[in-house]
């Protein structure tokens, strides 16, 4: 029996059957969608290669049933970019030097966008290393993970300020 | 995984029929059930999706109880200026459990469903003399918990939210496991109506409490009541992490620090 389920992935209404409701969020991206900037590393909730934003929450894509997420908003690393312009979280992990094999760093660029949505960190080292601890990063590149992070958060803390005065000047 | 049916319920009556059925189970944030069912360590004919049941979502504060529904995920808890506002000791257990992507999806209910002896809410639950409310009666903490992942759930039976009573104080201190966060000892600690109750997770086979603290603890309400004393280490779990003797220590250490919190 087929499962009729709606997402919205990287900005795109799509309809999609599924022929199995075993199917996890990581397999239908990866296997059926060919979306395959989302990485599966343990397949089991642990490293957090696997990360996306489902209505704009970091989750694991490896535990989430895709039937689950009927109707959800789905963001994954090939969606950060607007067109050719890199997110300033992309921008930033290459200025620092935060991958070394990249295997990791779909994963890691989406968790570090949520958790600067969150906005709970500031500009703690040490808050930012906690709050990236569901990314494991096997070539140990934390030094420049956690570097990107704040300067992404920096930045995009400055284009915000930015933009509302701008806002207040019009 | 094993092949499974899946089905969302519109309502709890839905719910609750649909787990009447053989070889169905209760299908929370998934952060426990589908590793288990990848590794095959169980399987089970069908799951019923809880995660969006809007009768099990929810917090709301209302004379001196705190109620969090059981599909409230982690994140939310630890979020809620509801709960910050009443328990603040649960909302910082809530934003220590795992990791952001685990909080987001994670779910009381299956947490306490679940009894992971390593687990953090159920030293809350066990401490704050809270009650586990299902679709057929109200558990005491004090029954819930039966031992090693067993609970007083009967098959099919749906928590759907936890009566918390606000304490005047409480705190809770874990030594956690540094790649899961798991509890490797979690001690939470609570001064309410009833007196002061202490409750201990990832130490034994079940969170279980320690008398012997609660009356040092009744007595005066400080760090130092609770100088030199911890729990015997025979029964304690022992693993790569730490052997018993270890954790009797850290359960001492972590009681002083979750009353040091709770009057911080
Ligand atoms: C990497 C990782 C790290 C973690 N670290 C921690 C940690 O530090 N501390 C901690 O406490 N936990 C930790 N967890 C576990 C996490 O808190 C899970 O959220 C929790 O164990 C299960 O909740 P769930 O909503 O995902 O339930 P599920 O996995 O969906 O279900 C678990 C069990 O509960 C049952 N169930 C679910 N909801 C209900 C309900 N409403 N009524 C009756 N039965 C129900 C299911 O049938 C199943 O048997 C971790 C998990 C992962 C993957
Ligand atoms: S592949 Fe999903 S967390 Fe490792
Ligand atoms: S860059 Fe290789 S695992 Fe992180």
């Amino acid at each position: 029996m087929g499962l009729s389920i709606t997402l919205t992935i990287n900005g795109v209404p799509r309809s999609l059957m599924l022929d199995d409701p075993r199917v996890t969020l990581l397999d239908l991206l990866r296997e059926r969608l060919d979306l395959t900037g989302t990485k599966k590393g343990c397949d089991r909730g642990q490293c957090g290669a696997c990360t996306v934003l489902a209505d704009g929450r970091r989750i694991n894509a490896c535990l989430a049933l895709a039937v689950s997420l009927d109707g959800a908003d789905i963001l994954t690393i090939e969606g950060a970019a607007d067109g050719d312009t890199l997110h300033p979280v992309q921008v930033a992990f290459i200025a620092h030097d935060g991958l070394q094999c990249g295997f990791c760093t779909p994963g890691q660029i989406m968790s570090a966008i949520d958790l600067i949505r969150e906005g709970q960190a500031g500009d703690d080292p040490e808050r930012v290393r906690e709050a990236m601890s569901g990314n494991l990063c096997r070539c140990g590149a934390y030094a420049g993970i956690t570097a990107a992070v704040l300067d992404a958060q920096r930045r995009m803390r400055a284009d915000d300020d930015a933009a509302q005065q701008e806002k207040q000047a019009a | 995984m094993q092949p499974f049916t899946f089905r969302r319920p519109a309502d709890l009556s839905e719910a609750s029929a649909l787990l009447a059925a053989e070889g169905a189970v209760a299908l929370g944030g998934g952060m426990s059930l589908l590793p288990v069912l990848k590794q095959r360590l169980a399987a089970h004919a069908m799951l019923v999706d809880l995660s969006r049941l809007p009768p099990l979502q929810g917090i709301s504060a209302t004379d001196g109880v705190l109620y969090v529904g059981a599909g409230t995920t982690h994140a939310d808890v630890a979020a809620s200026p509801v709960v910050a506002g009443t328990i603040p000791a649960l909302a910082a257990l809530a934003g220590g459990i795992g990791d952001p992507q685990v909080r987001n999806r994670g779910t009381l209910g299956g947490v306490l469903a679940n009894a992971d002896p390593a687990a953090d809410y159920p030293a809350a639950v066990l401490a704050l003399g809270a009650e586990v409310v299902t679709d057929r009666r109200a558990i005491p903490a004090d029954a819930f918990f039966r031992g090693l992942f067993l609970t007083a759930l009967e098959p099919g039976e749906i928590i759907t939210g936890v009566r918390f009573p606000v304490p005047a104080a409480a705190g809770y201190a874990k030594f956690r496991s540094p790649a899961s966060r798991y509890a490797i000892v979690g001690v939470f600690v609570a001064r309410g109506a009833g007196g002061v109750r202490v409750a201990v997770t990832g130490a034994a086979s079940s969170v279980f409490r320690v008398p012997q603290m609660e009356r040092a603890l009744d007595a005066a309400f400080t760090r130092d009541a609770l100088a030199g004393l911890t729990v015997p280490p025979e029964g304690l779990n022992g693993d790569i992490h730490a052997e018993p003797s270890f954790r009797a220590h850290l359960v001492g250490v972590m009681a002083r620090r979750a009353v040091a919190a709770a009057l911080a």
